[in-house]
């Protein structure tokens, strides 16, 4: 199948401190990839490499055929990538329907923008009825949805979320991972950090496990399940 | 009673030129998180801007509306330019730098304007540029009227304008910070330009924006002051350039509506205790309301109270 996203050896420093250490990992067309490990294994800072928030100093991060290693955020999301980023990124001094707005930056097409827009309130009715409250206000799992609603509003190809089950109560983290089924169906792919390994394990096609900054272990999600290793480090077996 | 009157007027006047100049400080602290402290500097850039323009078009000999209005344009265009130059060449280059280093850089290139606006004038400019140190006097743009008196007090086409003008703008930027896709940007990169990049915004070119913006708003303000005050020098900035910054850490900085406010209240307290107190203490109240509120409420009237939810 063909890899939406490809990335190689990927290195990358925080200062002097390296928290990647040649990370390789494939995303193929219409799957879900899921990335888990333990806390500091460097699950944040690959997705941050690769949306560009982060710099990489090696390696090369290729969507959809090109190289995209060196752009800039926006540049990016302009071809086509979504990043709901690790404690929600919610701009919290704006409205919840500004913040959904600011997800569809990039986009002319007006009245499609409109209709997503109703599709996301329909996804998550709680938003709607929150649409012009400062997004400082809400929950946490309501602005966990906003989150995931927010960055679906660029229609994306990809969408990288990044543990967007933390904190949740387990009805919303249902919830959550249900809506993430759906995005799927829709076409959209996706690649999960998750610290609910069990989850994440059961909805990824592929998965990969981190270690200090290195993949040290890779399979398909059932595979991962399974192995005794991957249940005992991170499945609490 | 009309000296009462007479107070409030000019409050109000000096309050929304402090208003307009704070605007430029918060925007920018709101952005970057940076003092702009050369901001003083581009309000006295769109003093002698207005200058040589009005020169430029023989305003001395025939002043006129629309003459007018091509110096407060051409200035606004020459400050925009200036506000983004001074992003683009030297704070720009820091961005990724402790934030010192960008702090010391504004103090330099507020240096570098005073300074290089005090040389003497340069043989190859074809107008008196730089200026030098001695006080040039700001032409009257148009001819002056009363419009109407309250008791005592004349209110002159020049206080209508400044303070219509003023409003004006500032209703504009209302408009654009609260209404526009480019003002949404800017409050998303004002609370974090990493995650404004990941929604697809152009996180350079709002800072730009953000600049132009506040460096048309100072010029605007330095014009209002420079047709009823029209000593103008290159050390104008400075004073103005405080008290503007002091009202905007009044009315909390990085908060648009708090710089307006904290403006006129300054414009107000100031003109009260000089008319009714001491004269002297006019430049006084800005440095002991700054004082109180470092003391008091160091995040400002509107200073920003927001939870991160986890
Ligand atoms: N801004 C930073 N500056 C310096 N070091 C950092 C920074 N962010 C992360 N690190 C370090 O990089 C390593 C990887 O961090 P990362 O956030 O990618 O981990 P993670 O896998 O997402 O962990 P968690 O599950 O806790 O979110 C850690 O050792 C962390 O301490
Ligand atoms: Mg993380």
């Amino acid at each position: 199948m063909k890899a939406l996203l490809e990335v190689q050896d990927l290195d990358v420093y925080y200062g002097g401190i390296q928290a990647l250490r040649g990370i390789s990992l494939k995303v193929p067309e219409n799957q879900i990839v899921a990335l888990i490990g333990c806390n500091g294994a460097g699950k944040t800072t690959t997705l941050r490499a690769i949306s560009g928030m982060l710099k990489a100093s090696r390696g090369s991060i290729r969507f959809a055929g090109e190289q995209i290693k060196g752009l800039r955020s926006h540049q990016i999301v302009a071809r086509g990538m979504a990043h709901a980023p690790e404690g929600r990124g919610i701009f919290l001094n704006l409205t919840v329907g500004e913040n959904l707005e600011l997800g569809a930056y990039l986009r002319k097409d007006r009245e499609s923008v409109a209709k997503d827009l109703e599709t996301g309130y329909r996804l998550f009715p709680i938003l709607f009825e929150r649409k012009s409250q400062i997004a400082g206000t809400l929950s946490g799992g309501e602005q966990q949805m906003l989150s995931v609603a927010r960055a679906l509003m660029s229609r994306p190809k990809l969408l990288l979320l990044d543990e967007p089950s933390l904190g949740l109560a387990p009805q919303v983290v249902e919830k959550i991972f249900s809506v993430l089924k759906d995005i799927h169906k829709t076409g959209i792919t996706l690649l999960l950090v998750e610290q609910n390994a069990h989850k994440a394990l059961r909805i990824a096609h592929h998965a990969y496990v981190l270690e200090t900054g290195s993949v040290v272990m890779q399979g398909t999600g059932a595979e991962l399940l399974a192995s005794p290793e991957v249940r005992k480090a991170y499945l609490g077996d | 009673m009309s000296e009462f009157l007479q107070h409030l007027v000019n409050g109000i006047s000096l309050g929304t030129i402090y208003a307009l100049i704070a605007l430029g400080y918060t925007m920018v602290y709101g952005v970057l998180k940076l003092i702009n402290f050369a901001h003083g500097d581009v309000y006295m850039v769109g003093a002698f801007g207005g200058f040589y323009l009005a020169h430029l078009l023989g305003v001395n000999d025939s002043p006129s509306l629309p003459k007018t209005l091509v110096v407060f344009v051409g200035s606004m265009l020459i400050c925009g330019t200036l506000g983004f130059l001074i992003e683009r060449l030297a704070y720009r280059p820091l961005r990724y730098r402790p934030r010192l280093t960008a702090l010391i850089t504004a103090i330099g290139i507020s240096f570098l304007l005073e300074f290089g606006f005090q040389l003497p004038r340069w043989s190859f400019m074809p107008f008196d540029f730089p200026p030098g140190p001695t006080p040039r006097f700001f032409p009257e743009l148009f001819p002056r009227t009363i419009w109407f008196n309250i008791g005592e007090v004349s209110i002159s086409n020049y206080d209508a304008l400044a303070l219509g003008v003023a409003i004006l703008f500032m209703v504009g930027l209302e408009f654009i910070i609260y209404r526009t896709k480019f003002g949404v940007a800017m409050r998303a990169v004002s609370f974090d330009p990493n995650i404004a990049g990941l929604m697809g915004i152009p996180v350079d070119r709002i800072i730009s924006g953000t600049f132009i913006l506040g460096s048309v708003l100072a010029s605007v303000a330095a014009l209002l002051v420079s047709i009823s005050r029209p000593r103008i020098d290159p050390i104008m900035g400075l004073m103005p350039g405080l008290k503007a910054f002091v009202a905007a850490v009044f009315g909390g900085i990085g908060n648009v509506p708090g710089a307006m406010v904290g403006g006129l209240i300054l414009g107000l307290s100031e003109e009260f205790v000089a008319g009714y107190m001491l004269s002297s203490f006019r430049d006084a109240i800005a440095f002991a309301i700054l004082i109180l509120v470092l003391l008091f409420r160091p995040e400002g009237l509107f200073g920003r109270i927001t939870t991160e939810k986890v």
